[in-house]
């Protein structure tokens, strides 16, 4: 039992947070990420990551929490995204590139003066590849409004988001208005990439946002078993992170332990491969 | 203009007059006028870039026009009856969808919220059911819709457009991709979905043969220009030489009708066409 769950891991009260805050965040990373996989936006979300971390960084050169900063900018990018994307994927790659493109020189000069005026460089690492334990208590109230923000969004849109998705010339038929669908997406997207980075850092966001959905869509067909498979996948991947995390302490090179957001990557990759291999059969039937 | 309008007794389910539309500042759709009654069958015929996808989406609202007016019956009584199903949708085999979710879509696609009450769901289910039987997709109901064959998917989605009970369904080329066979139980089932239901069916294809046992009305397209009426009244030398700008003869072989470019005469062509040439798609060889 110690050899799987080192002592004082129940009791741990950074692992009791890390592992609430760990499971929110997957499941609305997973929700969210399902229709970025099915609207081929992943690069919008990685872009959304990345551009988020300007945010962050200029937060932590303010004083405050990088969520906020992140949020902000992550808001601001998807707005740029819908307002020069258009609806042909390519157009929309390229507005997203350019957004990327003009964010990451920010968030280069942001990290730079964060690191050099107050020797923060811990908190520019936090900014990158963020860290479970680390996150304060006190933010909890807000990441849990903002997933429930970013999980109505798919709720109420449910059924035009996957009509969006499959087809959007199907949907506007149907009536339903393609911009607001997908601005309000776009929100939800630029949440729940911020609350990944703030959980598991900026340069990770994208594998907990789309690898679950991925490995998710290989084993079902149906829409709703894809979102709960994906939340759970998740879930999953990220407490059995936080385990080993916690394990490595007492692993070499001794004292440090290993990331967390590392050991998060690795299973979700590992059940990405998992899902390829049992998935093939599922398709069709 | 070389436009005519059938009147009919009831008042029409839509209604074009002198539409006309650019796309990226060319005239695709110049000064059309028709009106389709309930429940009649439609041809839309013309060739490639003649104008009919166009035509299609400017019916729907999805693209604007320039000039014009186009009234749908639904839309003064503020409920949409429209049914649509694209040219050449290939849907994503990723998309964790049945047939018969995508089928169910085509009812409630546009509401908030995700579906849970179960008595609404029985109900729901029925009608999906019931739209599935009707386009003889039931085999396949359960499958991944974005495994499915062009066939198979192309029924599905017309079973997505007919659920909302329409009363004007419109098909952009729904036999292109389809054998002869599944070209021909295509186009009974929409007669047969036009009959039972008293839906009007307006479809576009290149090739009017397959349709000429059913249709009772065709919209010729050519240059952005329209005539409309019964086969007879359009497809006749005069009127479609007159349509083209060129001379064009009108063959019937074989229970099939052949538009072949006229030769010999010097054309008063329109911007774009080769004289003398041969209208590809709409002459057919047997
Ligand atoms: N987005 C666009 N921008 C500019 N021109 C366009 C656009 N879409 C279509 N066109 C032009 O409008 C004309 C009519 O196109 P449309 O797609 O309506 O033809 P169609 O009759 O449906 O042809 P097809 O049989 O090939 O489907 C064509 O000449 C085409 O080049
Ligand atoms: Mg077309």
């Amino acid at each position: 039992m110690n050899a799987l769950f080192a002592p004082g891991f129940f009791t741990n009260g950074i692992v009791h947070s890390a592992l609430i805050v760990g499971a929110v965040v997957a499941v609305v990373a997973a929700v969210v990420g399902t229709f970025t996989v099915l609207r081929a936006q992943s690069f919008a979300g990685h872009a959304l990551g990345e551009v988020g971390a300007t945010g962050g960084s200029a937060a932590i050169l303010a004083g405050t929490n990088p969520l906020w900063g992140f949020i902000g900018i992550a808001v601001v990018a998807a707005a740029a995204i819908e307002l020069l994307g258009v609806r042909q994927p390519r157009s929309r790659d390229l507005a997203t590139g350019l957004v990327l493109g003009a964010g990451l020189g920010l968030a280069a000069l942001f990290l730079y003066l964060g690191t050099t005026s107050q020797s923060t460089t811990g908190a520019s690492i936090t900014v990158l590849f963020g860290s479970l334990f680390v996150v304060s208590m006190q933010m909890v109230p807000s990441i849990v409004t903002l997933s429930i923000v970013a999980l109505a969004i798919v709720v109420v849109c449910y059924r035009r988001l996957l009509l969006t998705s499959l087809n959007p010339d199907l949907a506007a038929a149907r009536g339903v208005s393609l911009r607001p669908v997908s601005a309000l997406y776009l929100l939800a997207l630029a949440i729940a990439v911020s609350l990944s980075a703030e959980t598991i850092g900026a340069v990770l966001s994208t594998a907990l946002l789309v690898g679950p959905p991925a490995a998710a869509l290989r084993l079902t067909k149906r829409p709703i078993a894809a979102l709960v498979a994906a939340a759970g996948i998740g879930v999953l991947a990220t407490w059995l992170g936080i385990l080993l995390a916690y394990d490595s302490y007492t692993w070499p090179p001794s004292g440090r332990g290993w990331p967390v957001s590392f050991f998060i990557v690795v299973f979700v990759f590992c059940f990405y491969l998992l899902a390829q291999l049992r998935g093939r059969k599922v398709t069709r039937g | 203009m070389s436009a005519r309008v059938l009147e009919g007794r009831e008042a029409p389910v839509l209604s074009l007059r002198d539409v006309s539309a650019d796309l990226a500042g060319r005239r695709v759709l110049d000064g059309v006028t028709f009106a389709v009654q309930p429940g009649e069958f439609t041809a839309l015929i013309g060739t490639n870039g003649a104008g009919k996808t166009t035509l299609l989406r400017v019916i729907l609202g999805l693209q604007p026009t320039s000039s014009g007016t186009v009234e749908l019956a639904g839309a003064r009584r503020g409920r949409r009856s429209v049914g649509y199903v694209p040219q050449k949708v290939l849907l994503d085999p990723d998309m964790p969808l049945r047939a018969r979710d995508v089928v169910a879509l085509g009812m409630d696609g546009h509401r908030l919220g995700i579906p849970v009450s179960p008595r609404a769901g029985r109900v729901r289910r029925a009608r999906v059911e019931a739209a599935l039987a009707s386009v003889d997709a039931l085999d396949f109901a359960d499958a991944r819709v974005g495994t499915l064959s062009g066939g198979e998917q192309q029924r599905v989605l017309i079973a997505h457009a007919l659920i909302g009970e329409p009363e004007l369904l419109l098909l952009d080329e729904p036999l292109a991709n389809l054998d002869l066979r599944s070209q021909h139980e295509v186009v009974a089932l929409l007669a047969r979905v036009a009959e039972q239901h008293r839906v009007a069916v307006v479809m576009s294809a290149h090739d009017m043969n397959p349709l000429l046992p059913v249709m009772q009305r065709i919209v010729y397209l050519a240059g952005g220009r329209a005539v409309s009426g019964s086969t007879e009244e359009v497809v006749r030398s005069e009127v479609l030489s007159a349509l083209y700008g060129h001379h064009v003869d009108v063959l019937r072989v074989h229970g099939r009708i052949l538009v072949v470019a006229g030769e010999g005469d010097e054309p008063v062509r329109p911007p774009g066409e080769e004289p003398g040439s041969v209208e590809s798609g709409i002459v057919s060889v047997p």
